[in-house]
């Protein structure tokens, strides 16, 4: 097994109390118990509070534009069929400025995830309402409540069959490890919707309110069925269920792209004789 | 030299087909040892409106497309009345019998007769066309064999029967087409082909093996042409959601160790401005394929332009550095374009080849490209020494960091938007961000240093410079062949950076220099006048959409002078 510290210790630039913490705690732990050595797999995230974390982890990163981390996590994805992809990011990044990369990433099915800090609220620009934001929320930029309804990251996803989908809690940790492992194990797109405190800006969605509100789907909850992950998937209120609430082991993106088997493309030499022939195609 | 060509003109509505006709007729001819270059104009819409295909065509180089027609071939009454007034003096039409061609000279075709049903149509006019101006029906014979062969035995024997018809009917009309010229003898074995894949097959050349993009008119069939002739050298392709999606695939690739590419036209290389300023702070080689058209916005989808100069070259927040290549030739699309693979990977940053629909839909008859005279192109580091050690930015003299792939060592790849320091890590120090930022920009120096020299044709201390860019290049030559005085043109294939000792004597010799863009403003003027100093005072712009021709220019050019 690798060990933790390979991973590294950083200071970071997050608050006392932030969720953050125990995420990247818990990712670190998640890949280290998968055997997973710190150059093998890629981070690519965005830009925001939650987007920092691959700073202070030993990996590859790929710290790219606000909303941008999942079409650079799927380029990176093609070109290296062999790295672990994770696209790190927070709510506003995937699931505001990087919307429409949300719903064709959920499309595609590559085989890679997505830990997606959501923690209701902008953070790193300091407290204007974010796409999960509750309807009627008051922030310093919506005075009269937030006036939209939140987005619904996990419904969406499920709608879409998408291959893995999740819901936890970044202040219950050996669940949260338990699920990254199984989203990094899935062969195809894997949706980890982490719901965490912001200490500094959100003073309605507190860790109190998410401890008292989330409960760990036990076995009764197939998440094959469709209709009872969709049920789950909007149980959004006074209980919030956490854990797989839909899974599809149907092929992934990559399965239907033959010109990927032949490996990375970094690796690739250029067939001058194939080439020829091509250019020769146009006498 | 044009002066023993002629221009044939296909017109008729979308739907028509007379892209086909045009595409076979033009490679008949270049098959049969002609040169052609064609002009396509068509309109944004699927069916109906007017569109056209022109060939100009001869034994002797052509070098641009002209307005006068030698032989037009109206699909409808429509082109007659549109290009009627362009017919010269030898001009004639073939037209079906049932339009009224108002007493023109006229090979008046029976298309019903000659073809069994409408889907014969096109090979009717093909037939009629090519009995008119090849002389050979085996070459036509041929190329139906290689279109239709796919579709099997039968459907190629019907069209070969209908071909062979048409083709007889013209002969025994004994209708005279002597403005055709004779092909040359024992002519060289030529390709025919346009900018946009003359582009796609100079990346696939480079080793290029990934394209993220969004369909654009006019720079689709790049990506078409990457993808399927791509096919069978393991090209990975992806259409992208959006614009923005595509160069952020292309920059995540380029990381984990794809060549990467992108194609656009302006509005949606305005979508990938903030990717363009990512390779820049990432130092992620990328090469931008911008085939212009006229803007603002929406513009005129399907035409041509030269207006996004001012765009490619401060594209991007922040200061880095880039190339900006410009194409003026098929030849020069496939060689420049293989270059900027090559730039854009040994200075790690982002490199555009600015085209525009004329060129990209341009066909011409060119030597076929030899991969083993292009040089070698640069790769990045699989392994690197001590990858424990590894840092992506390490400060060097040559300001260039050996860029390592992630994954194939324990080399750790960080690469950050943020500013960073040698490890990619954010920071917000000032001298690491001066240290770095300077790294970045030094580059600059080395592009600087390797600057493609513009291309001089024509005789020393002339009475008229003509100064150009890009697709312009065959209008200027003709031109300043065509125009009583003395004239040269200076042809600029890669507008930045720009070096003045390669060309500042040219334009100190020149009389006069008259600057000849395919824009309102001038802009490779205005970039020449504040790079250099030099300030051009008389200009022959053109912002209809249409493309510059010599005839065009020498209108200008009785306005300066």
């Amino acid at each position: 097994m690798i060990n933790i510290e390979a991973y590294g210790t950083f200071d970071t630039a997050w608050c006392p109390g932030c969720g953050n913490h125990s995420i990247l705690e818990c990712v670190k732990l998640a890949l280290s118990e998968l055997d997973i050595a710190p150059h093998q797999v890629g981070f690519v995230s965005g830009i925001g509070q939650a987007a920092k974390a691959p700073q202070y982890l030993n990996c590859n990163m790929f710290n790219g534009l606000h909303g941008r981390s999942l079409p650079a996590a799927q380029g990176a994805r093609l070109a290296n069929p062999n790295m672990v992809v994770i696209a790190e990011s927070g709510d506003g990044c995937n699931y505001g400025e990087g919307g429409n990369h949300f719903l064709a990433a959920l499309r595609r099915n590559m085989n890679m995830t997505l830990l997606a800090h959501d923690n209701q609220i902008y953070g790193l620009t300091k407290g204007q309402a974010s796409p999960t934001t509750a309807k009627g929320q008051v922030t310093k930029t919506q005075p009269f409540g937030a006036p939209s309804e939140p987005f619904n990251p996990v419904a969406v996803a499920v709608t879409m069959h998408t291959g893995f989908v999740a819901r936890v809690f970044s202040g219950d940790q050996e669940h949260l490890v338990n699920i990254i492992k199984q989203a990094i194990n899935h062969k195809g797109f894997s949706l980890v919707d982490i719901l965490q405190p912001c200490v500094s800006f959100n003073k309605v969605n507190t860790f109190g309110w998410y401890k008292d509100r989330c409960y760990r789907l036990d076995e009764s909850h197939d998440p094959k069925d469709w209709d009872a992950a969709m049920k789950k998937a909007v149980e959004f209120g006074d209980r919030i269920p956490i854990g797989v609430i839909y899974k599809d082991d149907k092929p992934g993106f990559e399965e239907g792209m033959p010109s990927l088997a032949a490996g990375p493309l970094a690796t690739r030499e250029l067939n001058k004789t194939k080439l020829a022939e091509i250019i020769d195609s146009f006498t | 030299m044009s002066e023993m060509s002629i221009n044939i003109l296909i017109g008729g509505e979308a739907g028509q087909g007379l892209v086909t006709i045009g595409q076979l007729m033009a490679k008949a001819l270049v098959r049969g040892g002609h040169d052609v270059l064609v002009n396509q104009d068509y309109m944004s819409r699927i069916r109906g409106g007017h569109n056209f295909f022109a060939i100009r065509t001869g034994p002797e180089p052509i070098q641009c497309t002209t307005e006068m027609v030698d032989i037009l071939v109206a699909l409808n009454k429509e082109t007659l009345e549109i290009h009627g007034s362009q017919l010269t003096e030898r001009g004639i039409v073939v037209a079906d019998e049932k339009i009224d061609c108002r007493g023109l000279n006229a090979l008046k075709v029976p298309f019903n007769d000659l073809a069994s049903k409408p889907l014969f149509y096109n090979v009717v006019a093909l037939g009629v066309l090519g009995a008119a101006v090849c002389n050979d029906i085996a070459i036509l014979e041929g190329l139906l064999q290689d279109t239709f062969g796919k579709k099997g035995s039968e459907i190629v024997a019907s069209n070969l029967e209908v071909l062979r018809k048409a083709y007889a009917w013209v002969k025994e009309q004994n209708f005279d087409f002597s403005c055709m010229p004779p092909p040359p003898e024992n002519p060289d074995k030529r390709i025919m082909i346009n900018g946009n894949e003359a582009i796609a097959l100079g990346a696939l050349a480079a080793g290029c093996n990934f394209l993220s993009f969004y369909p654009m008119t006019p720079s689709t069939s790049v990506a078409l042409t990457l993808i399927n002739k791509g096919k069978e050298l393991g090209f990975v392709a992806e259409q992208a959601e959006d614009e923005i999606a595509a160069i952020n695939m292309a920059l995540g690739a380029s990381w984990a160790g794809a060549r990467s590419i992108v194609t656009t036209s302006g509005g949606g290389f305005a979508l990938m401005v903030e990717g363009i300023s990512l390779a820049g702070v990432t130092e992620t080689p990328v090469v931008v394929i911008l085939v212009q058209r006229p803007g603002p916005a929406t513009g005129l989808p399907t035409r041509t332009e030269q207006g996004d100069l001012n765009l490619a070259l401060y594209a991007g927040h922040g200061e880095f550095p880039r190339a900006i290549f410009t194409p003026g030739t098929p030849e020069e699309c496939f060689y420049l374009t293989h270059r900027a693979f090559d730039l854009a990977e040994r200075y790690q940053t982002p490199m555009f080849v600015l085209s525009d629909q004329y060129l990209a839909d341009s066909y011409r008859a060119v030597e076929p490209f030899d991969l083993d005279k292009l040089p070698e192109v640069a790769k990045p580091l699989l392994k690197p020494e001590n990858p424990k050690e590894y840092k992506r930015y390490a400060l060097s003299d040559d300001c260039i960091s050996p860029r390592a792939i992630p994954g194939f060592s324990e080399a750790l790849v960080k690469v950050d938007s943020d500013e960073h320091d040698e490890q990619g890590h954010i920071v917000e120090d000032a001298p690491t961000r001066v240290a770095q930022n300077s790294k970045r920009l030094c580059k600059g120096c080395g592009l600087w240093a390797e600057v493609v020299p513009p291309g001089y044709y024509g005789p020393d201390e002339p009475d008229v410079l003509f100064l150009c860019w890009g697709s312009t290049l065959g209008a200027a030559l003709d031109a300043s062949e065509m125009a009583d005085l003395k004239v040269a043109v200076l042809h600029f294939t890669q507008v930045y950076p720009l070096k003045d000792e390669q060309f500042m004597p040219f334009l100190e010799a020149a009389k006069e220099v008259v600057c000849v863009e395919g824009n309102a403003n001038g802009q490779f003027a205005r970039l020449l006048r504040q790079e250099t100093g030099y300030g051009v005072n008389n200009f022959i712009l053109r912002f209809d959409g249409r493309p510059i021709t010599a005839r065009y220019i020498l209108a200008g050019l009785k306005n300066i002078l």
